[in-house]
């Protein structure tokens, strides 16, 4: 009989597996983990004090950075908040908008959540695939807002501007030739909803592409099937929001059940898992992007119908048109204003939560009437889902661990904020 | 919408009465305040009585009110602020208690009725530190192994105290005093209510 000890071991703050900066404490017996001490931090960047020191649109590129794989729903859960808080009220197209790049954004984070957590456990190919599409997608946020992931595009009052009638093209260079560049722009030839509309109509195949690869494999399954089990009164109790709840069977979305912007007059479905375990979350992130391409169509056909302003009148609150600012006192008093000294916010505090593809993200601000806010909590769902970490990867094996770390679909900009 | 927040305001009123210094309406959301010693009493019940069933602490925020609108603050100037979600009954809540002493702030620790305030507590210690009693695991949770001071006060500077760099003649990362100043690009200013009318206009 061999003499067993126990270990104790860093998994991280480098490792491949560990989704950024996660360090673990790891203590063993053998490949039994007996306790996991996260070590999280390593990149707090104390994004609420910085607020407090900045005017409250200027915080807004901040959201980008916190969850860096699903950038504008941060954005939206942040602009809600000081929407609250004054009032006012959004343009129905840029209702419209949001929800559409919401969904976007929630295909995106999925895509990448299921990429990663597969090559985590063993699936090459899967992340191959995935990074695909987004490519496809990140264009879409380009195109809007001129940056591939931190967009800044959701301000206070409605979306920055309308979707752009022309979606970008490639152009012939060294290295692509006239024929690739026309292959790559057949899709590109109309507007950013056309280029969407393909999208869309191309995506199911996709997904039924990743369900061949992963949903029968049956490595896939053993990796995953029976891990990381976690039972509804555990979920409620840890404080699980999103997918890792609804994988428990509980069946809460808060843009069904509290819903924000348009969600309520849209057409989809909440997928809820049965066991519990990693492969259940694996199957509602699977479905959740079906439906979230569904919302997308949905949104799609609707925006083509209605122009319409995007972002609210109200000058206290948004800036005036270039073109006002220009040729009228009294607006450019307003962007002056604006611009300067930033809009003031009464008194008061709100908490809004959207259903961020993680889970529950939730802005607690609080502003003394200032003109920048007093005090901004950002309640990330990986923090609460990573504190659950001990309690769940007890008495799993070491290997298990990576696979629990790639169904809470941590990303670190999020929990260390 | 309103109306469940009615209802839930006046149940809230109904059973804790004395106990709940104030019940506010706003934007929306209901605020009950308790005091402290009311804090963790107040936790459970809100957890298990079936008509608030509130299931779920989705955060805990702490506050320090000391620089409130550029005013002299006359009270308690740490707080938490938990914020608690009911997936039975649909509703939310904030729940706050200031801690009694501003030399030492303690609250009653909710990580036995609620297992996710454990790290919720952890930050706001960190942060404001605010002492959580009862707590079983009080570390730093945020910042740098050894940091001093806590950060989100208001009387601690944005750029801090110590900066880090590597120190090629010691071959080591070294902490020195921030060399950095603080500048404020735009100030802060309050305005009087309705300021420009801002949500009328």
């Amino acid at each position: 009989m061999a003499e067993i000890r126990n270990y104790t071991i860093n998994f991280g703050p480098q490792h491949p597996a560990a989704h950024g900066v996660l360090r673990l404490v790891l203590e063993l017996s053998g490949e039994v983990v007996e306790r996991a001490d996260p070590h999280i931090g390593l990149l707090h960047r104390g994004t609420e004090k910085l607020a407090e020191t900045r005017t409250w649109v200027q915080s807004v590129p901040y959201m980008d950075r916190l969850d860096y794989v699903s950038m504008m729903c941060n954005e939206h859960a942040y602009c809600l908040a000081i929407e609250r808080l004054i009032g006012v009220e959004v343009p129905e197209r840029g209702q419209y908008i949001r929800v559409m790049f919401d969904e976007i954004t929630r295909i995106l984070n999925h895509l990448l959540a299921i990429g990663t957590h597969a090559l985590d456990i063993g699936a090459m190919t899967m992340v191959l695939y995935t990074f695909r599409e987004r490519e496809d997608l990140m264009d879409a946020y380009e195109a809007v807002s001129g940056a591939r992931m931190h967009a800044a595009y959701y301000r206070p009052g409605g979306v920055y501007r309308d979707l752009p009638d022309q979606m970008p093209q490639y152009e012939a260079s060294k290295w692509k030739n006239a024929e690739t560049v026309r292959q790559l722009n057949e899709n590109r030839q109309g507007s950013l909803l056309d280029f969407l509309e393909d999208f869309t109509n191309r995506f199911p195949k996709y997904c039924d592409d990743y369900e061949t690869l992963l949903t029968d494999n049956r490595i896939w399954k053993q990796r995953t099937v029976g891990i990381g089990v976690v039972t509804p009164e555990q979920a409620k109790a840890w404080g699980f929001t999103g997918a890792m709840l609804r994988g428990s069977g509980v069946a809460w979305d808060l843009r069904k059940k509290q819903p924000y912007e348009v969600y309520d007059r849209l057409d989809f479905d909440i997928p809820v898992g049965k066991e519990g375990d990693c492969y259940d979350r694996y199957l509602v992130r699977m479905e959740e992007m079906r439906q979230s391409n569904h919302i997308i169509k949905q949104c799609i056909a609707w925006l083509r119908k209605n122009p319409g302003p995007v972002i609210t009148g109200n000058h206290k609150v948004a800036p005036p048109s270039r073109e006002a600012m220009k040729s009228n006192m009294e607006e450019l008093i307003h962007h002056f204003k604006l611009f300067s000294e930033g809009m003031h916010v009464p008194e008061g505090e709100v908490y809004a939560a959207i259903e961020h593809p993680k889970g529950e993200f939730g802005v607690y601000a609080v502003s003394d009437g200032a003109n920048k806010p007093y005090r901004l909590k950002l309640r990330s769902p990986g923090f609460a889902h990573l504190a659950a970490m001990d309690a769940m990867a007890k008495g799993h094996l070491l290997a298990d661990v990576v696979a629990i770390i790639g169904t809470m679909d941590i990303v670190f900009g999020d929990v260390d904020r | 919408m309103t109306t469940k927040i009615e209802r839930l305001s006046a149940l809230l009123g109904e059973h804790f009465g004395e106990r709940a210094k104030s019940i506010v309406i706003d934007r929306g959301e209901v605020t009950l305040e308790v005091a402290a010693d009311d804090y963790r009493s107040a936790a459970i019940e809100l957890r298990d009585r079936a008509e608030f069933a509130f299931e779920q602490l989705v955060d805990v925020s702490g506050l320090d009110y000391s620089a409130w609108a550029n005013r002299e603050w006359t009270r308690e100037r740490y707080a938490a602020s938990t914020h608690l979600l009911s997936i039975a009954n649909n509703w939310r809540l904030r729940l706050r208690a200031f801690a009694p002493d501003d030399g030492f702030p303690v609250l009653d620790s909710l990580c036995d009725v609620w297992p996710s305030a454990n790290w919720f507590e952890r930050e706001v210690f960190d942060l404001f530190g605010i002492m959580f009693s009862g707590h079983p695991d009080l570390r730093r949770i945020l910042t740098d192994y050894g940091f001093v001071g806590h950060p989100f006060r208001k009387d601690f500077p944005v750029s801090g105290y110590v900066e880090m760099r590597y120190d090629p003649e010691q071959r080591r990362v070294v902490y020195q005093p921030v060399t950095i100043e603080p500048r404020e690009n735009t100030p802060r200013v309050v305005r009087e209510a309705n300021y420009g009318d801002v949500g009328h206009g």
